[in-house]
């Protein structure tokens, strides 16, 4: 079969588009999701195609909107909600703590709840300490959501397609870095299973577990690596609730040598949970000590000179697999350097 | 008005009857310790209940707050269902997950209580976007209390129920505390509630919720008002509760309020109200009153027999219900 390679972004509207014409029931709002950016390009057509019934925008109220996207659900509707950056949902930690997570469990499962909400996660480009927080560990520690975090255009087709056809509320982490990335995408209607991570690539030397943008950082740095006789299995955390570590354990307890990225900082977060449930499963397996890469525990800062280091790319993850397995020899590559260290790729102008 | 009639305003009473007695009942066991679940008595405020579970249809929604006792039962909710979720049983209507603050029957349109001032109101809303949606032809109740005014949400969902046109009616139960915090402290004297709700451009009202009659024709008012525009309508009820905040007791010794306060809102008895009117009326007479109490007490001893005797949840069920 000839490979169709699908932006992040198409692949996010192609489901959105698959969804809605499958399933009347599903409808999208937030905040521009028909403006003239449609959100990045993902909302695109969707208005035209589905009218402003099932496709409107809203009023900047984020607290109420998920309340509504909670009753909309209870009561037929699949809603799909849509904020363009994280913390901008931050003012609905009512609805989302309080109800959305705990509505099956404190009724008994009586009724089902399916709302998706999608969060972008900002990064460079002076986004600075509110428009590019990556909390998905925050959420994590709340039970009765699911939680996933698409790596790759294959991902966020199917993530967001099984996030809108389950009967749960879902948060569909999305970071904005990974928006012009392409990958392979099926045309057909599918979804991806939300129960666990993912594997990447297989290896059998040292275990590298990521999520979200990291994903992308870790293949780079797994091609490299490779190619001097170090294999990485790179697991990706895009479902990360419900929690279910399985084949980290198994992989770690082959490859005896762990290595956790974190799109955040590390206290109290996935990528600490992550080492601490390995360290109680695999203890006797280890052969090294375990390392995470994660960002400073202070909020990110605008300025174009503080984000210089800030943020770890593939060349911080060759040095912690080098650490970790005691690699003396060096390893040289050709640096794939940016221009500019606030960019993903020279299109990205920002300004958001 | 051809719906103030002998056999609705029998209805009504009935409701009422069923809400006090009810709650009569549980501040009785409540000192037994086997209720073990805050609770928050809806005695006094039973007219505005009685009269919209009497004028709504099952298929029509509602939400409601911590203090729902009244809003479950007068939609019609399941007594023994209620009684088994207060002493935590299986057989409760949230299959004691939830206790007396997470009431639910969704047989009867109920669709939830929550417990966090307005968490419900934009539930509510969606639940009405979404009738929108689908071409259901239902409308949805939000019940709030006075403090609800106070928080952003509800400024919120009224702008978007107003702004999108949805179906709804909030209704304020305007009781004049929160818990032991007069309206005084926590709104300006001179701005009323349903003035200001007003100013959102919503077509908004105010009654005294504790006079059958008036709240039937606010009610209907307003009923006919959603269902012919497609748009959303504030109600506020003037009412009162008459047991402390949330418990079984009386807490007037702690003096936070009139003594005259209490004394004119308990002679303005929305039970008594009704009952009065009805026998001035000769549509009822004190047999007939004793007999539908008793009928009703008899219905409540059952329903808190069936909860004492039904079993625990499972331990080994602890995880279950948390996805759907």
């Amino acid at each position: 079969m000839k490979s169709r390679n699908l932006k992040f972004t198409e692949a996010i509207n192609e489901a959105m588009i698959l969804s809605m014409k499958k399933e009347k029931k599903v409808i999208c709002y937030g905040l521009g999701v028909d403006d003239p950016k449609k959100i990045f390009n993902t909302t695109n057509n969707l208005k035209e195609m589905f009218g402003s019934k099932r496709v409107f925008d809203v009023p900047a109220s984020e607290n109420a909107l998920t309340g509504i996207g909670i009753g909309s659900s209870l009561n037929g509707l699949r809603p799909v909600m849509v904020h363009q950056r994280l913390d901008f949902f931050l003012y609905a930690m009512d609805q989302l703590i309080n109800g959305a997570a705990k509505w099956s469990y404190i009724f008994g499962g009586i009724s089902s709840l399916p709302l998706t909400i999608r969060l972008v996660i900002g990064r460079g480009w002076g986004q600075g300490p509110t428009h590019s927080q990556s909390l998905q560990s925050l959420f994590l520690h709340i039970p009765g959501l699911k939680i996933v975090m698409p790596s790759n255009s294959y991902q966020a087709k199917g993530l967001l397609n099984a996030a809108i056809f389950d009967n749960n509320p879902v948060l569909y982490l999305e970071h904005r870095w990974l928006h012009n990335t392409y990958s392979h995408v099926p045309k057909k209607f599918y979804k991806l299973a939300l129960d666990q991570p993912q594997i990447l690539k297989k290896g059998k030397d040292i275990t590298i577990v990521s999520m979200g943008y990291m994903t992308n950082e870790s293949i780079i740095a797994d091609k490299i690596l490779r190619s001097h006789g170090i294999q990485s299995e790179i697991i990706d955390m895009c479902v990360m609730s419900p929690l279910n570590l399985t084949k980290v354990f198994s992989s770690v307890k082959k490859t005896r040598n762990l290595l956790v990225l974190d799109t955040s900082t590390s206290i109290c977060s996935l990528s600490s949970e992550i080492l601490s449930q390995t360290y109680r499963k695999c203890f006797g397996y280890l052969k090294s000590k375990p390392e995470i890469l994660a960002l400073p525990h202070v909020p990110q800062p605008t300025s174009f000179g503080l984000t210089k280091k800030f943020y770890n790319d593939y060349i911080d993850i060759i040095k912690s697999v080098k650490k970790i397995l005691k690699v003396k020899k060096n390893i040289k590559f050709k640096e794939n350097k940016r221009i500019f260290h606030d960019v993903p790729d020279s299109n990205f102008k920002g300004p958001f | 008005m051809r719906n103030i009639n002998k056999k609705n305003l029998k209805k009504v009473l009935y409701k009422m009857l069923l809400i006090r007695e009810t709650d009569l009942q549980i501040a009785k066991k409540y000192p037994e310790n086997e209720m073990r679940c805050p609770t928050h008595l809806s005695i006094g405020q039973e007219c505005v209940p009685s009269v919209i579970g009497t004028f709504t249809k099952k298929k029509d929604l509602c939400v409601s707050s911590h203090r729902s006792h009244a809003h479950y039962l007068g939609k019609g909710g399941s007594l023994k269902k209620f009684i088994s979720e207060l002493y935590g049983k299986s057989t409760g209507c949230s299959k004691g997950r939830g206790g007396s603050m997470h009431l639910t029957d969704p047989d009867v349109g109920f669709v939830g209580s929550t417990a966090i001032v307005s968490n419900s109101i934009p539930v509510g809303v969606g639940l009405s976007l979404s009738s929108k949606i689908l071409g259901k032809k239902q409308i949805t109740i939000i019940y709030l209390g006075d403090a609800s005014v106070e928080e952003g949400v509800f400024f919120e969902s009224i702008n978007f129920a107003v702004t999108k046109k949805i179906p709804v009616i909030f209704v304020c139960e305007n009781n004049f505390y929160s818990v032991y915090s007069p309206l005084s402290v926590r709104q300006p004297g001179n701005r009323e509630i349903y003035k200001m709700v007003k100013a959102c451009n919503i077509k908004s009202y105010k009654t005294n919720g504790n006079y059958t009659n008036g709240v039937i024709s606010t009610f209907l008012k307003a009923k006919n008002f959603v269902e012919k525009k497609n748009e959303p309508v504030f109600l506020e009820f003037e009412t009162y509760r008459w047991f402390e905040h949330c418990g079984p007791n009386l807490d007037d010794h702690l003096k936070y309020r009139d003594e005259k306060e209490l004394l004119y809102w308990k002679k303005n008895d929305p039970i008594k109200i009704l009952q009065n009117y009805l026998i001035k009326k000769k549509w009822i007479n004190n047999n007939s009153i004793n007999n539908m109490k008793s009928s009703i007490i008899n219905k409540i001893n059952i329903a808190f027999k069936y909860a004492k005797k039904s079993p625990f949840p499972k331990k080994e069920d602890l995880y279950k219900y948390l996805y759907k």
